[in-house]
């Protein structure tokens, strides 16, 4: 399919604004645009139809089921479209004074509100834009925490899973900490004895995913957060698995004393091919001094937004937040309200279901009930077959599925991570499942099918070595070189994570 | 109201499947003391209609542009977004979908970042963008990052002639990546060149905004120059909006261009969800922070897209990534990408030249009825300072109560400028807009 960029036709116009009859003042000669930007010159029909082609070349949870582990892909309600768009929402100026913008304050603060009681916690700031910003922000609410305490210099070392996200070691070199990495025992929890030798007055304190990115629900839970509490450290919870437990258990009362929640992943916002998300972030009482400004407080009837606060570490983004993701997010939780239980137990519901169903065609590293998701091994079919985990994720895509997430947690060779979500019919589950054990049949019967596959979209298999290499990251107009007539390297694919 | 598909059958199926009689056996492995004991204290579930009217209730407490005569900017605008707009972003293919990590399923939003990041080039003259970034703030953050690694200078330069939402972010960021922040005096609305080379000495990088934040066009081409010459890299905070009449940062030496991309395609929204952009020359390529798409072939030679440059990202590199970031704003950097498609060049040139013209009329029925501009001398582009007599906030205030909103007011970052107004004017402000708002702050 072609590029916007080679449809355009010099000349030719899409939309015009109102030209009023003033006059422009002169751009000195060395400020002024010397050369037009080569943007693309389309009529609106033909610029619509060309992102609407685009689009049948895509795949969203609309399309179809997409069991991405991780990344909790659940139905977007329609409704909430359609409430962003009201321009009272919509056409708000952030500086807007705040007696004019009482809703909106109001919106935002019953939804911190929320995020406490979902949590277990006492304060929240909705000011993160995502999860690996929210994980930033409460590693700086540590260092500040800590350097009230003349503390600062000396715990310098952070302790992660070797389950973990890879935002969370990213994150902990960004806040200029240190990292400590814990090993996964047998039965898949932390290693509690290799925490022990980590574990000292150095430690400021450990970042970790429960259920983990196993999908298994940390059964020392208890005993590792007496062990951080113990040195005087602190707990961080990657909320991005909250939709196993929402109303089941809480993170507060699980030790944490920070938690950040995926707005797009547990309450909905539509991941848009990439973002936007939200990244909210509660805490302990005792970290509240420290959170980001601002903040929304209720003082009687009136809401305002609080800059006031000596010890916050400052501010992380613009203005107040990605409002936009709290409307879709608030309007989710008012939809279930204290039925986000429910929810939760239908997510979990459904992942077992799908794990029963499995289990005995794929290894299963870790034989218990899952949460919310779970991770199979294509090891046996690699060994015996030499069919990979991206073999397995290509020829789903045949069978009209998203794939799982790949080749993460790290810990799992050939993984593949299942999420299915409780928005999705037990007909669909019982449709990839059937899919899912085709496919180890065909293992056996015919190879090639999987390794060519998929057969049925809009490429076959890219070369992502090559992509590497090249490095050719925007269209050179007329420059612009003609890959498929240079050589290719092997591999072309890279095996690395992808999901979650 | 929820969105669960399962019947009652269905569970029990279920449950006999996975070999457990209740749906609470399965958080057997949950420790006892941790499982919450009670129902969650939310307001009661609300119905599709129910939430609607909730909602709507809400949103008619807030005053926004479209009730209320606004000449508010300061870095989020009332620009047009067209129907077009609206219309590709809630195709479901593309609202609904996650990141493209299967390229096979994703050659849809992966081709259309690969247009966005060429558009974002062509009006920055840079030679790589990335997939987004959270805002105009955090890319500056982002861009501190990229030449700390690049430099190993441990100090960056922002002047304060940027909008302070940026120069507080970076603030908070600077501890973490081991940097202090020195910030550089505007006089009379621009940053002095020679003080930008000195404070530049050892400086990984020199942040400038331009147009800054009171609208004025900086000298921006010897700000560049400056910076060079101290051995920093310049990074220039742009709006793509003014790249249509104002030169490319990539043709006047700069080595990272950024800012906030809400100005192009995305509604104000109370601030958000909007997209930060990030571009650099290819040297800095593989320091880039954030998700790039690339072109390659596939195994029959077609032309296809994917992620690429992997090794920078968390998710492969982990502690030693670029940055940790995973989740950005493609859906709204795909809207500055139809928004720019609808304008194209020339649209794109006539709107810099209708704010520049609209502010220049502005300017002068003020100063005509008697308002002292704050920096007279500056050429500016949708935006100027003017001092209006009295408080900022006051003057806010009286206006408001005529159903005009004039403007930010300065006094909250500028302490000189306690009695001056930041007045933004966009296409959709008509010359008959400018008379009520000169006739509001005279009244008032």
């Amino acid at each position: 399919m072609k590029l916007i960029f080679e449809k355009s036709q010099p000349g030719r116009r899409g939309g015009e604004l109102p030209k009023p009859d003033v006059q422009a003042p002169v751009v000195p000669a060395e400020l002024r645009r010397s050369k037009p930007p080569r943007l693309p010159e389309l009529a609106e029909p033909e610029i619509l139809r060309h992102f609407t082609q685009l689009s049948t070349r895509n795949f969203g949870i609309d399309t179809g089921f997409y069991p991405l582990g991780s990344c909790t892909m659940k139905y977007n309600p329609r409704v909430n479209e359609r409430l962003v768009a009201l321009p009272g929402f919509r056409d708000l100026h952030p500086y807007q004074d705040e007696e004019a913008s009482q809703g909106a304050l109001e919106l935002m603060w019953r939804l911190q509100e929320s995020l406490i009681e979902v949590s277990g916690l006492h304060a929240c700031s909705l000011q993160p834009a995502a999860g690996s910003q929210g994980e930033l922000t409460g590693l700086m609410l540590m260092r500040a925490y800590f350097a009230d305490r003349g503390e600062a210099d000396r715990r310098d070392t952070i302790v992660t899973a070797d389950t973990a996200h890879g935002t969370n070691p990213a994150s902990v070199t960004m806040a200029g900490y240190k990292l400590a990495k814990v090993r996964t025992d047998a039965r898949g929890n932390v290693d509690v004895e290799h925490l022990r030798e980590l574990v000292d007055d150095r430690t400021a304190g450990l970042m970790l995913t429960n259920p983990s990115t196993l999908g298994l629900f940390d059964e020392h839970i208890e005993e590792v957060a007496a062990i951080f509490h113990g040195v005087g450290a602190l707990l961080y919870y990657d909320g991005a698995n909250l939709n196993a437990v929402c109303g089941i258990s809480r993170p507060g009362d699980m030790g944490f004393d920070i938690v950040h929640i995926n707005l797009h992943k547990t309450f909905s916002q539509p991941h848009g091919g990439g973002g936007p998300g939200g990244g909210p972030i509660v805490v302990r009482d005792t970290l509240e001094p420290y959170l980001p400004v601002p903040a929304v407080v209720k003082e009687g009837d009136v809401f305002r937004l609080d800059f006031d606060r000596p010890k916050s570490i400052g501010k992380v983004r613009g203005y107040t937040g990605p409002f936009g993701v709290f409307v879709r997010s608030y309007a989710y939780i008012r939809s279930y309200g204290p039925r986000l239980r429910e929810m939760s137990e239908t997510a979990v519901l459904n992942a077992n279901y799908l794990l029963a169903r499995l289990k005995d065609a794929y290894d299963l590293p870790f034989d218990r009930l899952c949460m919310h998701e779970f991770v199979l091994s294509a090891r046996t079919l690699k060994r015996e077959h030499g069919i990979t985990a991206t073999d397995v994720a290509k020829r789903l895509m045949d069978y009209r599925f998203h794939p799982p997430t790949v080749y993460f947690p790290l810990v799992v060779p050939e993984a593949l991570m299942i999420e299915p979500t409780e928005t999705e019919a037990k007909e669909t589950l019982d449709a990839f499942a059937d899919a899912m054990l085709a496919i180890v049949r065909e293992a056996a019967d015919d190879p090639g099918v999987l390794k060519d596959a998929p057969h049925a979209r809009p490429v076959n298999r890219l070369d992502e070595v090559r992509a590497a290499k090249r490095a050719i990251v925007k269209y050179g107009f007329e420059e612009h070189p003609d890959v498929s007539q240079e050589p290719s390297a092997e591999p072309r694919q890279l095996g690395a994570p992808t999901g979650a | 109201m929820s969105y669960l598909s399962l019947t009652e059958r269905d569970r029990e199926e279920m449950l006999a499947a996975i070999g457990v009689s209740s749906v609470e056996e399965l958080f057997r492995d949950i420790p006892a003391g941790l499982r919450f004991d009670r129902e969650l204290a939310l307001d009661p579930a609300l119905g599709e209609q129910e939430l609607s009217r909730h909602l709507e209730e809400l949103a008619a407490r807030n005053v926004d542009t479209s009730r209320e005569l606004s000449f508010l900017g300061a870095g989020i605008y009332d620009h047009y977004v067209p129907a077009i707009v609206d219309a590709v972003l809630q195709r479901g293919e593309l609202l609904t979908a996650y990141t493209p990590y299967q390229p096979e399923m994703s050659q849809g939003i992966l081709q259309a970042i690969f247009e966005y990041q060429t558009a974002v080039c062509e009006l920055t003259g840079m030679d790589v963008s990335n997939a987004s970034g959270y805002d105009g703030t955090t890319v500056a953050a982002d861009a501190c990052y990229v030449a700390k690694h690049a430099t190993g200078r441990p100090r960056v330069v922002v002047t304060e002639a940027t909008n302070p939402q940026v120069r507080q972010v970076v603030k908070t960021y600077a501890p973490g990546f081991g940097l202090e922040i020195v910030e550089v005096p505007h006089r009379d609305g621009l940053t002095n060149p020679d003080e930008l080379r000195r404070a530049a000495e050892d400086a990984a990088c020199v942040i400038f905004q331009h147009p800054n934040f009171f609208g004025c066009l900086e000298a921006a081409p010897d700000l560049a120059a400056a910076a060079t010459e101290a051995g920093a890299i310049p990074v220039a905070h742009v709006d793509l909006v003014s790249l249509g009449v104002l030169e490319a940062p990539g043709a006047y030496g700069c080595g990272m261009a950024i800012g906030e991309g809400q100005s192009a395609g995305n509604y104000q929204s109370f601030a958000g969800p909007h997209y930060g952009f990030l571009a650099a020359r290819n040297e800095f390529i593989r320091r880039m922070p954030g998700r790039i798409v690339g072109e390659t072939v596939d195994t029959a030679g077609k032309r296809g897209y994917v992620l690429t440059l992997q090794t920078r990202e968390q998710h492969i590199r982990r502690e030693k990534a670029t940055s940790n970031i995973t989740t950005n704003q493609t859906l709204l950097a795909l809207a500055g990408l139809v928004y720019l498609s609808w304008l194209g060049p020339e649209g794109l040139r006539e709107l810099g030249e209708t704010c520049m013209g609209l502010g220049v009329y502005a300017k002068q029925r003020l100063v005509d009825a008697g308002f002292e501009l704050a920096f007279p001398e500056r050429t500016t582009f949708k935006e100027f300072a003017v001092r209006v007599g009295r408080s900022g906030q006051e003057a806010v205030r009286a206006a408001r109560a005529q159903g005009v909103h004039p403007g930010y007011a300065l006094g909250r970052d500028y302490p000189g400028l306690d009695d001056t107004l930041l007045v933004a004017i966009t296409e959709r402000r008509s010359p008959a807009d400018v008379d009520r708002l000169v006739e509001a702050l005279t009244q008032a």
